[in-house]
């Protein structure tokens, strides 16, 4: 038995990971051509690379498939139910940082906080006949956001892609989405609400609570955190 | 094993339904999801199961019976009359993945404009009798009583309207309540646009279906808020006692006549509650011991708007065993411009057979 260690597949996201690892003495690498999915570990035993999606880590992080996993913050909270009883969070990685956050048109001068976003929600459910619309992708992190808040007459419209986009083509009137310098948001006419965004999120080093460890896996691990000293 | 055994005991408590004059009726257990999207809002999406059927649109799982046996009703049903039902209902519990997502209730619905404080002791006393072997606490509490203090504050319809709306949702409802009483400061961002001149001015370009005119009306309507008096601190203290009203039953009516000499708005409300005594009273309710808080049925009973009840283990990890109330409010939005007083209440035979397993 290995270690599996799962690390997003692609973009700056892997080539930050591997630099995170590479300055704590462990060479993280793809091998093979460009195009295969296989990676090589130097520097310790008995860890084994394995290169996925960043979505799709949670989910093998939580079915215990691989032992620990890079990922943001934001796909582990919104994709696991209970979350922290699936995963311990080893290390904030201090890349990847976005904020989950809610954006309103610029033009609504008169919506600022959660408060305002819940009046002019019922005045436009009372003047169009349906509840104000919300694109996002993070369906559990909003839904719960807004049920703590006590924000009504809302719905979430599902949205994976092109999101700032959805108030000027009329699907929706507000977004939730991922922002890391708000630019995006700018160009779209798009203002964040004044409130604590929904999530902070950077890229985290997680370790899977449901993988089962026989001895010398526990040994490998040990040594693993030792180096990276978390 | 356990589920036929389960299935037994709820069709014992239905026969006792059956007994005591209610017509058995069924629901299926697909329902057509906007029903209960546009009555519990998006959050019902955390609770119950919903999928799409291509043909039919988005579809849910029954969460409850009280809907579709509401609109059977609505839709052309006896009146007065009396229902009971049996079966499993379907519930997501992503708080909470311990408790059962599929578990049996038998309910008790009574549908009779002729005297609504009666027929809240009825489904009460019911539900009392069929419970009593088990030996849980019962408590009561009456939204209506609320409502009616909402209604008399001192204050505009707008910000009665806008508290009305958030009843059922505490923390809303609080921090309406400091921000009218000028308890909470008044947001930069809230005091920027209220000393604007133009507030249109840096709005940029007008983009998506809210329109200018709808913006327009709500900057009207802050300034409008901002040039009326504050929530006086004796009207916030008056709705602050009322919730804080926590007594049996007789003495709970007399603590809310006493508040009522300052908020007369409240004495229908509260002579309606006096009036559900003497009616529980007088079908063997012992209402010198039966529990009375106000805030009760605020933050899971959604569409209760009068009378509320529950019957409840020592261990505040089990939900509750029974539950039920009032809910005409719910019948007039069903019903296409019709209404009937409407009071009701489900058992779970689940957690009956529970509490016997682990004697």
């Amino acid at each position: 038995m290995t270690i599996k260690l799962g690390v997003p597949s692609k973009g700056r996201l892997m080539e930050k990971t591997f630099d995170w690892f590479g300055e704590r003495g462990v060479t993280l690498a793809r091998t093979g051509s460009d195009r295969e999915y296989a990676g090589a570990v130097d520097g310790v035993d008995g860890i084994e690379l394995v290169l996925l999606s960043a979505g799709e880590i949670p989910r093998e992080l939580a079915a215990g498939r691989i032992n620990l996993g890079v990922t943001g913050t934001d796909l582990v909270q919104e994709k696991l139910v209970q979350w922290d009883q699936k995963v311990e969070p080893l290390a904030e990685l201090g890349f990847g940082h976005a904020d989950l956050i809610l954006a309103v048109p610029n033009c609504w001068v008169d919506v600022n906080t959660l408060d305002d976003l819940d009046a002019a929600a019922a005045a436009f459910r009372t003047e169009h006949g349906f509840r104000m619309r919300i694109a996002t992708k993070y369906h559990r992190l909003v839904r719960n956001y807004l049920h703590r808040a006590g924000v009504a007459d809302y719905q979430l419209v599902d949205s994976q892609g092109a999101t700032e986009g959805t108030v000027k083509n009329l699907t929706a009137e507000a977004v939730a989405d991922i922002t890391s310098s708000g630019e995006t948001l700018r160009a779209n006419h798009l203002k964040i609400l004044e409130e604590e965004p929904v999530l902070r999120s950077q890229a985290t080093l997680f370790r899977s609570r449901n993988a089962r460890l026989d001895a010398s896996d526990r040994a490998a691990l040990t040594a693993l955190r030792d180096l990276l000293a978390v | 094993m356990s589920l036929t055994k389960i299935k037994a005991k709820a069709t014992a408590l239905q026969a006792e339904f059956v007994a005591a004059g209610a017509q058995v009726v069924e629901c299926h257990i697909l329902q057509p999801a906007g029903t209960f999207l546009d009555l519990y809002g998006e959050d019902i999406r955390t609770r119950a199961y919903v999928s799409s059927d291509p043909e039919r649109g988005e579809v849910m799982m029954r969460p409850d019976f009280t809907v579709p046996v509401v609109q059977m009703h609505m839709d052309g049903g006896a009146d007065p009359a009396r229902y009971t039902y049996c079966g499993p209902v379907f519930r997501r519990q992503e708080d909470h993945p311990d408790r059962a997502s599929e578990y049996y209730q038998v309910g008790y619905e009574v549908f009779d404009r002729t005297d609504p404080e009666a027929a809240d002791a009825e489904v009460f006393s019911l539900f009392s009798k069929v419970l009593a072997p088990y030996a849980l606490r019962a408590v009561t509490g009456d939204i209506g009583i609320l409502t009616a203090a909402v209604a008399g504050l001192a204050t505009s319809d707008r910000r009665k309207t806008a508290l009305m709306r958030h009843i059922w949702r505490p923390r809303r409802f609080r921090s309406l309540l400091d921000r009218f009483s000028g308890r909470t400061p008044v947001p930069p961002s809230r005091a920027a646009l209220l000393a604007a001149a133009n507030p249109m001015a840096t709005a940029g370009p007008m983009m998506g279906l809210r329109s200018e005119a709808e913006i327009e009306a709500r900057v009207q309507a802050l300034r409008a808020d901002a040039a009326e008096p504050r929530l006086s601190k004796a009207q916030v203290e008056l709705l602050e006692s009322i919730l804080k009203v926590s007594e049996t039953c007789v003495f709970a009516v007399e603590q809310l006549r006493d508040i009522a000499v300052d908020l007369p708005a409240i004495s229908g409300a509260v002579e309606r509650f006096a009036r559900r005594c003497e009616a529980l009273d007088a079908r063997g309710v012992d209402v010198e011991a039966l529990e009375f808080e106000a805030s009760f049925g605020r933050t899971s009973m959604e569409y209760y708007d009068g009378f509320v009840f529950g019957f409840l283990t020592p261990d505040p990890n089990v939900p509750a065993i029974a539950s039920g109330g009032r809910y005409d409010a719910l019948t007039q939005r069903l019903g296409n411009g019709s209404e009937i007083p409407a009071v009701g209440g489900v058992v779970r035979p689940g957690l009956l057979y529970d509490l016997e397993a682990s004697v």
